[in-house]
């Protein structure tokens, strides 16, 4: 339909080409590292490998991975490469599980950023004359600035929000005619609640016709969710604080996220054993920067779980996809003994109607037993009077839970609204055991 | 004859649940006439009938609850034993089912009234009518 490209030479670059610019980087990458960072050589002579080591695309294997700990213990700046006068920028992570981390851009490393925001945007078909509302937060957060840039690189109009004050960015929407919005997909939701309330309907109400949602874990259902009740097109986002902020989405035809091969080399990996799996195998991603200079990342472990796909997309771009985040590796919980990631628990939720949008999980210890449980929202539409019917609606929630999970949850039905809402990411799991 | 409806709210089975529905009827002015609470476990529904179901349902709504309105039959029982027999027995004997009933006494009026949920209510509308047996109109409850 539009067939536009942000940058065609690159975006639909013959795959034997793209692989030799990411080896050509590569080399020149860890001969950088190596040459600017104590950290990274160290971390080479550990691992016992020098960068002329490094010829071909497949010898990225033989290096270190690093990860989330690595930045902890060089807190601030000990896995920067350039001189501290040669940042323009820093953002740092809210640290939710530990200290925070620091990352900082060179001119170059924001960018490097902008340029691979402008591609996803137009593959998504947005441009000249778009109004793109940046929800996610500014400050400290990569989403808001990121977005900014991307949103500006392209053309569009940008009408920076940021996070929360829900109904003025209602009206803003409807007064100055956003088109898209960029924010969390629980954020978003909350959003049409409010304007349900307000009596605004998305669809009717404003020209709003895409969503940039991502920066938490959220499923297939939820998207169909969001595009049956307020008519926009949902696209998914990826990219972590460590690799820039957000930077990749999918396409228009919304088939998974395409990473620009040209700026990182990624990996599947089993994270127990480190190996890579197959192709269609989910496993933790694994990213190698090959265009970030003041803190470029060597297999650095995302903790992020998805699913590689090399085939190429109808979209005409040649670069490799990955599926959506399908959780993330410290967010899975163990309950019994079996791997529950939220995100299975929500495409079950999301496809029985009569419950909200809006879940928690609890996991608690009774006894010597791990009991999980369940909140959901009952939604006045489908309230029904009778209690039989709310048990039987608990019980299906159930067995259906049951079927996906093999683990029997406890499903408890509270009153709308009673599940915390979040205008950043929503806080799914509540784990009392660790208590 | 206008029929009489219900007011159900599902509320989590937590303290103070009550009082704010409680609260919410009593800032709009709403007089509540019979009220019930079914309980399940983690969540319970409150079922209530009041002397203006329009005002209430929309004072609870606006508040933020999950209310349905139900339709219901409110029916005059005989103050004597027996009473509640001959109801049901006719309810029975036409094979109309009582999903529940609550009752309860007016002191102004003098009389007690039985609140029924049931499967047909056109039916049982007939069947209780026919035996001689009377039904409140709206304007009787609320002016009662």
């Amino acid at each position: 339909m539009f067939a536009e490209y942000w940058n065609p030479y690159i975006e639909r670059m013959p795959i034997e080409d793209l692989h030799k610019l990411q080896e050509e980087r590569l080399r020149s990458l860890v001969r950088y590292v190596h040459d600017h960072s104590r950290f990274y050589r160290q971390r080479f002579q550990e691992a016992g490998v020098e960068p002329d080591d490094i010829k071909k695309l497949s010898d990225v294997t033989k290096l270190p991975f690093t990860s989330k700990r690595d930045l902890r213990n060089t807190y601030p700046t000990g896995m920067f490469c350039i001189p501290e006068n040669w940042v323009v920028r820093y953002h740092v992570s809210s640290g939710t599980t530990g200290k925070p981390t620091v990352v900082g851009y060179t001119q170059g490393d924001v960018d490097m950023w902008t340029e691979s925001l402008a591609r996803a945007l137009t593959s998504i078909g947005l441009g000249r004359g778009d109004v793109i509302q940046v929800s996610y937060g500014y400050g400290l957060f990569t989403g808001g600035l990121g977005l900014h840039y991307g949103a500006e690189r392209i053309g569009a109009t940008v009408l920076p929000t940021g996070a929360g004050n829900t109904e003025r960015q209602i009206e803003l929407m409807q007064d100055l005619g956003s088109t898209a919005i960029a924010c969390t997909p629980s954020y978003f939701l909350y959003i049409n609640e409010v304007a349900q309330k307000m009596g605004v309907s998305i669809r009717n109400d404003t020209k709003l016709r895409a969503g940039i949602l991502g920066a938490e874990p959220w499923s297939e259902e939820t998207r169909k969710r969001i595009e049956d009740s307020t008519g926009i097109k949902a696209y998914d986002i990826f990219g972590t604080s460590e690799m820039s902020g957000p930077l990749f989405t999918e396409c228009h035809l919304q088939n998974g996220i395409h990473i620009w091969a040209d700026l990182f080399l990624i990996e599947v990996i089993d994270p127990k054993t480190g190996m890579r799996v197959e192709d269609g195998e989910r496993g933790e991603l694994v990213v190698t920067s090959l265009d970030k200079w003041a803190f470029p990342l060597i297999r650095y472990k995302t903790g992020d779980i998805t699913i590689l796909n090399n085939e190429q997309c109808e979209c005409g771009r040649t670069h490799p996809r990955i599926m959506r985040i399908l959780g993330r590796t410290d967010d899975m919980i163990i309950v019994r003994g079996i791997n529950v990631f939220p995100s299975q628990v929500e495409s079950v939720l999301m496809r029985i109607p009569e419950i909200g949008d809006n879940y928690q999980i609890i996991v608690d210890r009774k006894g010597p037993l791990d009991v999980m449980t369940v909140k959901v929202e009952v939604t006045e539409s489908t309230f029904s009077d009778k209690i039989a019917d709310l048990m039987s609606l608990s019980r299906e929630v159930g067995r259906q839970l049951k079927n996906v999970l093999n683990i029997t949850a406890e499903v408890e039905l509270v009153e709308p609204g009673a599940i915390p809402r979040s205008e950043g990411k929503a806080q799914r799991v509540i784990d009392m055991r660790r208590v | 004859m206008e029929g009489i409806k219900q007011i159900s709210i599902f509320a989590e089975n937590k303290p103070g649940r009550m009082a704010r529905v409680a609260r919410t009827l009593a800032d709009a002015s709403v007089n509540i006439r019979a009220l019930t609470i079914a309980e399940a476990g983690d969540f319970g529904v409150i079922r209530m009938v009041v002397d203006d179901t329009e005002k209430g349902y929309k004072a609870l709504h606006d508040d933020g609850f999950t209310v349905s309105e139900t339709d219901v039959l409110a029916v005059e029982i005989k103050d004597i034993p027996g009473g509640l027999y001959e109801i049901a027995n006719t309810l029975g004997m036409n094979n109309v089912n009582v999903d529940y009933a609550y009752a309860f006494v007016t002191a102004k009026a003098e009389r007690a009234m039985l609140i029924l949920r049931v499967d047909d209510i056109e039916k049982a509308t007939e069947v209780l009518s026919d035996a001689g047996v009377r039904l409140a109109t709206r304007e009787e409850i609320q002016n009662i």
